[in-house]
């Protein structure tokens, strides 16, 4: 498929050529097809026959060429390419504020400290930057919210998949969906007056339950990540192929173990793709954290704490009106940096293992 | 067999090990369903808790009245206007940006490390979080760009046009993933039939391809401005977080929408509050989901080709 990797788009035939043969009766062009004599009757003289009218490189320039021969054409295709432009332009604007800023911040606040002072303090003095404290907070309610959801997503995964009737699936897959579609917003007003106050509290009793906790936090936040953990998975044990099923359960196997001993197995990097998925949907989550975990800088892993996460921080200093220059409005880019390496490296990772274990059955 | 007398009746009802095999599995359906049922329940509770809390308060006051220090008569007028500002401009900017880029993807780019590059960044961005292009929103567009004395982007400051610049980056990506998608679902035969007959590679795409993928970049299109509808942390980082009272004119203007107004009514201490907030919900999430049942709808009557 030496076409595909030079240019010619891939849904035409590698010897296809724009305004061909048909349209503009061009010499050079109508030797791409049968005839070697030209319409006179004339042989075709031997320099006429274009050695390299297969080549892709050509029927590339051929093509470019039938484009700026068009106006219309040329300012449509123009305008796409700026629009593909755009987007690049995004990411080197992030990268660029978010160094920029940052190094800002680098030049008041030693690295070291940065990263090795466990202690939070930016808004009172002594101002100290410590990351750890905020990092804690983000993987508390990653850890917390993991925990719930991860089972209860894989389990309706497995349910979906292997067990629902086509008509059961069909309804109750959007209704799960429909979880994912719900304003962050309003899963952190479910968060404070509901989990805390009428769950939590009654519960594990008021006085060890603070109003702003990290377990309500992760609880809400293991149901908004519940449909990403469901859907990415249920689509891979759904594309395991039907053979592996039919002879598991040709030798004997019931439904539960092909679930679990077949299915699930073959299906594990999309699962684990699923599963990166959320993490960086938890780490990147604001409104919840911002309202439901409170906002105490906190090395904690423990669930009844009130702590602060990355996020959260963020949206305390964008609340205040930091001005420009403080340590304050710089250190909201030095965590955004941090935030924004973290979550780049869990897609990345989840592609990695998507693409390199994928289990090709076709 | 039943039918023969002298033997023993035979029967294909499992015993012992396999017996117990069998009851594990059928027990395990309803466990597994049980935890399915979970994410529903939660989103039943959710509607039901709100609607408790928040529906008596739904009256045409609500929604004509200002915000205001006494909750009774604080109302949604400012941020409803402000919504429908910031999201009618947002889809302006967004989606003809988005479906350009998915067209320049799937059938215009060259195929080379540049494109391939482009797919990549694509998909990296839409996987970073919401509060990070509120940031950039912020330092971009808020506080705008000077370099070296040149203003390269103006200062918007906190106006409409600098939360509807940020969301409709938030909303880019995704928008592109989904065109791109429904791009490549027209079956390639329709692109060699029209180019065959003599189109352009434009024509062929604005008279074939673009028609046969509008459900597809609808349904994608409708997910992502729900989801730009909801979004909270961005607009917050931007400014958007002023006591509007007043009707927004223009796109200079300040702003407030319907999730900050939210998020101001949870965090307040006073109860009474509270139940501001729950009505606001209800407002957004019947907008929210309505759009959803949209998209479902538009994806499932056109899906079968």
């Amino acid at each position: 498929m030496r076409a595909q990797a030079s240019g010619i788009p891939r849904h035409l035939p590698a010897n296809w050529a724009p305004n061909g043969p048909f349209t503009t009766p061009d010499a050079s062009l109508s030797s791409l097809s049968k005839p070697t004599k030209t319409q006179t009757g004339r042989p075709m003289a031997a320099e006429r026959t274009i050695p390299g009218s297969t080549d892709p490189a050509f029927l590339e320039r051929q093509l470019r060429k039938s484009i700026r021969s068009r106006p219309f054409e040329f300012v449509i295709v123009g305008a796409l390419w700026l629009c593909g432009l755009v987007t690049l332009l995004t990411t080197v604007l992030i990268v660029v504020t978010l160094f920029e800023e940052t190094a800002q911040f680098f030049q008041e606040v030693s690295p070291a400290a940065f990263f090795l002072d466990t202690n939070w303090q930016p808004l009172f003095e002594p101002e100290t930057f410590g990351i750890w404290e905020l990092v804690a907070g983000t993987l508390n309610v990653l850890f917390w919210s993991l925990l719930f959801a991860v089972p209860f997503g894989l389990a309706a995964a497995i349910y979906l998949s292997e067990y629902a009737h086509p008509n059961v699936r069909r309804v109750l897959k959007p209704v799960l969906e429909a979880l994912a579609g719900v304003p962050t917003v309003v899963y952190a007003f479910f968060a404070l007056t509901f989990i805390t106050e009428d769950f939590l509290r009654p519960i594990l009793g008021a006085d060890k339950v603070p109003i702003f906790n990290s377990l309500s936090a992760s609880l809400v936040m293991a149901v908004m990540i519940l449909p990403t953990i469901t859907s990415v998975s249920e689509d891979a044990m759904v594309s395991v192929p039907r053979d592996l099923r039919e002879a598991a359960y040709g030798l004997g196997s019931t439904r539960l173990e092909v679930a679990f001993k077949v299915v699930f197995p073959a299906a594990l990097s999309g699962i684990i793709a699923a599963i990166l998925l959320a993490v960086a949907r938890v780490i990147g989550e604001t409104m919840i954290v911002a309202v439901a975990a409170g906002s105490t800088p906190n090395l904690t892993l423990m669930p009844l704490e009130s702590i602060q996460t990355m996020t959260g921080y963020m949206l305390q200093v964008g609340l205040g009106d930091a001005g420009r220059g403080t340590v304050q409005y710089t250190s909201l880019f030095a965590v955004a940096s941090t935030l924004f390496v973290f979550t780049f490296m869990i897609n990345v990772l989840a592609t990695i293992i998507v693409n390199r274990y994928r289990e090709a059955y076709d | 067999m039943a039918g023969a007398p002298a033997a023993a009746p035979v029967s294909l009802r499992a015993t012992g090990r396999v017996a117990r095999r069998q009851a594990i599995s059928r027990a395990s359906r309803y466990v597994l369903l049980a935890a399915t049922m979970v994410g529903v329940g939660v989103l039943a509770f959710l509607a039901y808790d709100v609607i408790r809390t928040g529906g008596s308060r739904l009256s045409l006051d609500f929604f004509t009245s200002y915000p205001s220090r006494r909750a009774t008569s604080a109302g949604l007028r400012s941020s409803l206007i402000g919504t429908a500002w910031v999201m009618a401009t947002t889809i302006v900017l967004a989606i003809p940006l988005a479906i350009g880029t998915a067209i320049f993807l799937e059938e215009f780019a060259p195929r080379g490390k540049v494109t391939a590059i482009v797919r990549l960044n694509v998909a990296n961005l839409a996987g970073v979080p919401s509060i990070i292009y509120g940031i950039l929103g912020l330092a971009v567009f808020v506080r705008g760009i000077e370099l070296g004395g040149v203003q390269l982007l103006p200062k918007l400051g906190p106006s409409i046009l600098a939360g509807s610049l940020t969301l409709a980056l938030m909303i880019l990506p995704m928008t592109v993933i989904a065109s791109v998608e429904a791009i490549r679902q027209v079956p390639p035969s329709i692109r060699d039939g029209s180019l065959a007959l003599g189109a352009s590679r434009w024509q062929t795409v604005w008279y074939h391809t673009l028609p046969g993928a509008i459900p597809g970049i609808m349904t994608g299109t409708i997910l992502a401005v729900a989801r730009a509808a909801g979004e909270t942390a961005a607009l917050i980082m931007i400014g958007a977080f002023a006591f509007i009272a007043f009707d927004n004119k223009s796109l200079n203007d300040s702003f407030t929408v319907v999730p900050v107004q939210i998020y101001n009514w949870t965090t307040l201490p006073q109860e009474a509050f509270r139940v501001n907030a729950a009505a606001a919900i209800i407002v957004l999430m019947v907008s929210v989901i309505g759009l959803n049942l949209i998209a479902v709808f538009i994806r499932e009557r056109f899906s079968r080709r």
